[in-house]
């Protein structure tokens, strides 16, 4: 009976948190709604009009009209998979960076890992000649790239001891230098190359098969498991790191395999879709606005956001001047953009 | 009993900040570490528990040498506040909850939860503040949070560093005062750097006189003599005793 009593008084005096919690959980909710319905509407997109139920039954290559089948499981399924795939892994990698580096502005496109792993395509297209083969080569050269940039940033935070805010400056330097090169490559390329290279850097969600879908899901499963493992050191980074180290993390290390991870991740996606800017940026500060800093929240946030924005970022850039295609690349870029600005201003007030 | 053993200490390139560091303090006593800006109180602190490696020298507690252990292992023995509190955007419940972080294997248990619980209610953080993000606190709500995250670690030794440099003098007092009594109640031995001298002799038993990297004096309040106030902080000042309490008088 005491005990009962006891346990409800404890339960009314954690009822503001409790309604913290269960607003999280709505919101969680909610964005894999709105990822539903995004993925309904995707499906439906397109110059096949068709109605739902057949485009369901397509999927499981049910559908009485056979063209819908092959319409559905080779060209629509396999891109709305890409989109969530590709968005929720930059999402998550964007959340962490932000996490790791403590900055909120920190992401693979602002970092300049992006921009490295464009010059490494670039290097291998243009200088190795591997564009047009579909093997590793441009994947591969893609994360060396990166891996780079991820270096660079490394050494600059850890050894000249370069403050939160200073690490984005570096990103913005080192994004400059590898565009700078990147476009010198360009300027030395044959024309069959520069075409390859500049649809490279546009972003493509169309052009993977089921096979590239399924080894970058590999990889973002495998990150999201690690992530989701580890979501309370995040959480304790986002208290300093003296007191992270304090709490019984190996801060060096946890920033150092998270870096890594991070750009293999982003690199992964980026040399299979091409250049896919502000998504790791944006989807993880839509969350934070809502659930706060906690990454039991935030990781899953994240993943649902960036999955969401892709895909209905994908489904304007199908369907805003029909049948024109728009890249991708430059969509996310025109619509995040004015997004980052908000953030950057909104940031300066606070201070 | 926690038995500080040739602790020494340096920068790269710089010359060394510790000096052959070695004293030891009781279970239950609240020690503070004093002197100058620059002498390596936070320093010699933060050799501790990781947050510096120190180069030579051993923290024993109840005989076992903390350096030698994990980061894991060692916040289950040693909890820290630091001097800033970070303007994070997290829960009060989440923020006391990451003092359990150490303990977590896969997730929290029930045994983590009621800790906090306990460790909240004890320090009067309850009803709506738990839901609240530690960035919407006023400052001394904010250093009892990080106190009460430091205590759901369950450590042996409470390491502070400055916490009570940016509070009004309110909150100053009843920080200090949960911190002794704490101690006194737990068996812990809490360690404080501060820069307040009238703070440090209301509320510790211990005090560490430090001076270019070394111990100058360390002991009960007889330590702080004209003399030593004179050494260490280069001024003319006397400890007095007014209506049963002691305070630093500073005649320039």
């Amino acid at each position: 009976m005491s005990s009962a009593r006891s346990s409800l008084v404890n339960e009314n005096q954690n009822s503001a948190y409790r309604r913290r919690q269960r607003k999280s959980i709505l919101f969680l909710a909610i964005m894999a709604c709105i990822l539903l319905v995004a993925c309904i509407l995707a499906l439906r997109a397109g110059s096949y009009e068709t109605p739902v139920i057949e485009l369901v039954k397509g999927i499981f290559g049910q559908s009485s009209d056979s063209k819908i089948n092959i319409v559905v499981q080779n060209n629509r399924l396999p891109r709305i998979c890409t989109a969530i795939a590709a968005g929720a892994g930059l999402g998550l990698s964007g959340c962490i960076l932000q996490a790791i580096l403590r900055n909120p502005l920190a992401s693979a496109s602002t970092l300049g890992v992006s921009q490295g792993a464009s010059f490494g395509a670039a290097i291998a297209i243009v200088v190795l000649g591997l564009g047009n083969n579909m093997g590793l080569g441009v994947p591969v050269c893609a994360f060396a790239g990166s891996i780079a940039v991820a270096l660079i940033i490394l050494g600059l935070s850890r050894f000249r001891r370069i403050s939160p805010e200073g690490i984005v400056l570096a990103g913005v330097a080192i994004s400059a230098m590898f565009t700078g090169a990147t476009t010198l490559i360009q300027y030395f390329a044959d024309e069959v190359e520069l075409a390859t290279l500049v649809f490279w850097t546009f972003g493509d969600l169309g052009s993977t098969g089921w096979g590239d879908v399924g080894f970058m899901a590999v990889i973002v499963l495998v990150f999201v498991i690690y992530c989701v493992f580890h979501r309370w050191d995040y959480n304790a980074l986002m208290s300093g790191s003296e007191t992270a180290v304090s709490l019984g993390i190996h801060v060096q290390r946890l920033t150092l395999v998270n870096m890594l991870l991070c750009c293999l991740v982003s690199s992964v996606i980026v040399s299979y879709v091409g250049l896919i800017n502000f998504i790791g940026l944006i989807a993880p500060h839509i969350v934070r606005m809502v659930v706060g800093n906690n990454h039991v929240y935030l990781i899953p946030g994240s993943l649902l956001t960036g999955a969401t924005v892709l895909l209905l970022g994908d489904l304007f850039a199908r369907t805003v001047i029909r049948p024109v295609i728009l890249p991708i690349g430059a969509i996310t870029s025109f619509l995040g953009g004015p997004l980052f600005l908000y953030l950057l201003f909104k940031g300066g007030k606070q201070k | 009993m926690i038995r500080v053993e040739n602790i020494c200490y340096h920068y790269r390139g710089c010359p060394e900040l510790l000096q052959d560091i070695s004293f030891h303090l009781e279970k239950g006593k609240f020690l503070a570490i004093l002197g100058n800006n620059g002498a390596g109180k936070s320093t010699l602190l933060k050799c501790f528990n990781h947050i510096f490696p120190a180069d030579s020298g051993k923290v024993m507690l109840d005989g076992t040498d903390l350096l030698a252990l994990s980061h894991r292992e060692v916040a289950k023995r040693v909890a820290f506040v630091s001097q800033s509190v970070p303007s994070t955007q997290m829960t009060v419940r989440d923020v006391v909850m990451l003092g359990r972080r150490p303990y977590m294997r896969w997730g929290f248990t029930e045994k983590d939860d009621q800790i906090v619980r306990e460790v909240m209610e004890r320090l009067d953080l309850t009803g709506e503040i738990q839901g609240r993000f530690l960035n919407q606190l006023s400052g001394g709500e904010q250093q009892k949070v990080m106190l009460a995250r430091a205590l759901a670690q369950q450590p042996q030794v409470l390491l502070l560093d400055e916490p009570t440099s940016s509070l009004d003098i309110r909150n100053q007092y009843q920080v200090l005062k949960i911190v002794q009594d704490i101690c006194r109640k737990d068996e812990i031995s809490a360690i404080i750097v501060i820069h307040d001298l009238n703070l440090a002799l209301r509320f510790c038993d211990r005090f560490l006189l430090m001076r270019q990297g070394r111990i100058y004096r360390y002991g009960d309040r007889s330590v702080l003599d004209s003399a030593a106030l004179n050494d260490v902080y280069g001024v003319d000042a006397k400890v007095v005793e007014i209506e049963g309490h002691y305070s630093v008088l500073v005649n320039q």
